[in-house]
């Protein structure tokens, strides 16, 4: 057991990173299928969302792109990510949230979570002494550029369900 | 999970596997931390009122620490079952020791969305084994 939050290791770094990557895919994965739920009739009505949807998916994937660039410059063994992509797939092919907050909420639960994410792995790099094999100041600000990123999106969805109140 | 919930989680497993209180050294070894460390820290769980220690006897989770123990726990097996089956990792139980500092409960959560955990979660995981039970992994054997 490893207690206190720190990264020891090229491995555990690349296995954090790993998980970000899930997570992304998970963010972009529900982002899509929600922006299909949407019917033409509401896409029109609601632009607000639909750019809002669109915008989170290709974040994601920006965001996914740059860890995984990261994780290629580590030491450590290659994860099937197209297995993990079907899979995301299979799991979100069936779940639609009822309505627009319903939609909004869920978005703000993936914005959040992913903030949380970099945020305890930004700390945990930052407490470690650890001489990894990819440029810490590089990684650091990567993480440091996507958590800012997820706080905006944060705000934004924020933003918007507080307009609909 | 934060060091706090860390070691409700280990008392937790130690009430099991020992049924009765959590000797102070078996938790410092099960932390891999040094018997002070793990005093001070349960002093710390007295004051929050998550466990009470007894001299000669252990220390034992209150009604409000089993409820707290039980979540880490169920985070804990979240983080086992997604490195084994979603990242295919073999030694999946030491790496979830190493990540569960890391990984917060939101995050698990997260994660959860995509693994197929067992209704009884935490109630199948087995301190022995330091895993589920129903987690079929062929390529790694339990920890001696």
């Amino acid at each position: 057991m490893s207690l206190g939050q720190r990264v020891a290791s090229d491995h555990q770094l690349a296995r954090l990173l790993q998980i970000g990557v899930v997570l992304e895919e998970v963010v972009e994965a529900r982002a899509y299928h929600h922006y299909q739920s949407l019917t033409g009739e509401e896409r029109e009505l609601d632009a607000e969302i639909e750019t809002l949807l669109e915008h989170a998916a290709e974040e994601s994937a920006e965001h996914r792109e740059r860890l995984a660039d990261l994780i290629d410059e580590l030491d450590a063994e290659s994860v099937p990510f197209e297995e993990i992509e079907t899979l995301v797939e299979a799991k979100y092919g069936k779940t639609k949230p009822d309505d627009f907050d319903g939609i909004l909420y869920d978005q703000l639960c993936n914005e959040e979570t992913a903030y949380k994410f970099y945020d305890d792995l930004i700390a945990a790099v930052e407490a470690s002494d650890e001489q990894f094999s990819v440029d810490r100041e590089r990684l650091l600000s990567t993480l440091r550029d996507i958590r800012e990123e997820e706080a905006a999106g944060v705000e934004e969805v924020t933003r918007v369900m507080e307009t609909r109140d | 999970m934060n060091t706090a919930d860390q070691y409700v989680k280990a008392i937790y497993l130690l009430q099991q596997m020992e049924d009765g209180p959590a000797a102070t050294g078996a938790l410092a070894d099960m932390l891999d931390v040094s018997p002070a460390s793990a005093n001070e820290m349960i002093g710390k769980l007295e004051q929050r009122g998550l466990a009470e220690h007894e001299k000669y006897k252990g220390v034992q989770l209150t009604d409000e620490g089993i409820v707290r123990a039980r979540d880490a726990l169920r985070t804990y097996c979240i983080i086992e079952r997604f490195l084994a089956n979603v990242l295919d990792v073999e030694e999946f139980r030491a790496e979830a020791r190493e990540l569960e500092s890391v990984i917060d409960d939101t995050v698990a959560e997260r994660l959860d969305t995509i693994i197929d955990r067992h209704a009884e979660c935490p109630d199948c995981f087995d301190p022995e084994t330091d895993a589920c039970r129903y987690l079929e992994v062929e390529s790694e054997s339990p920890a001696d």
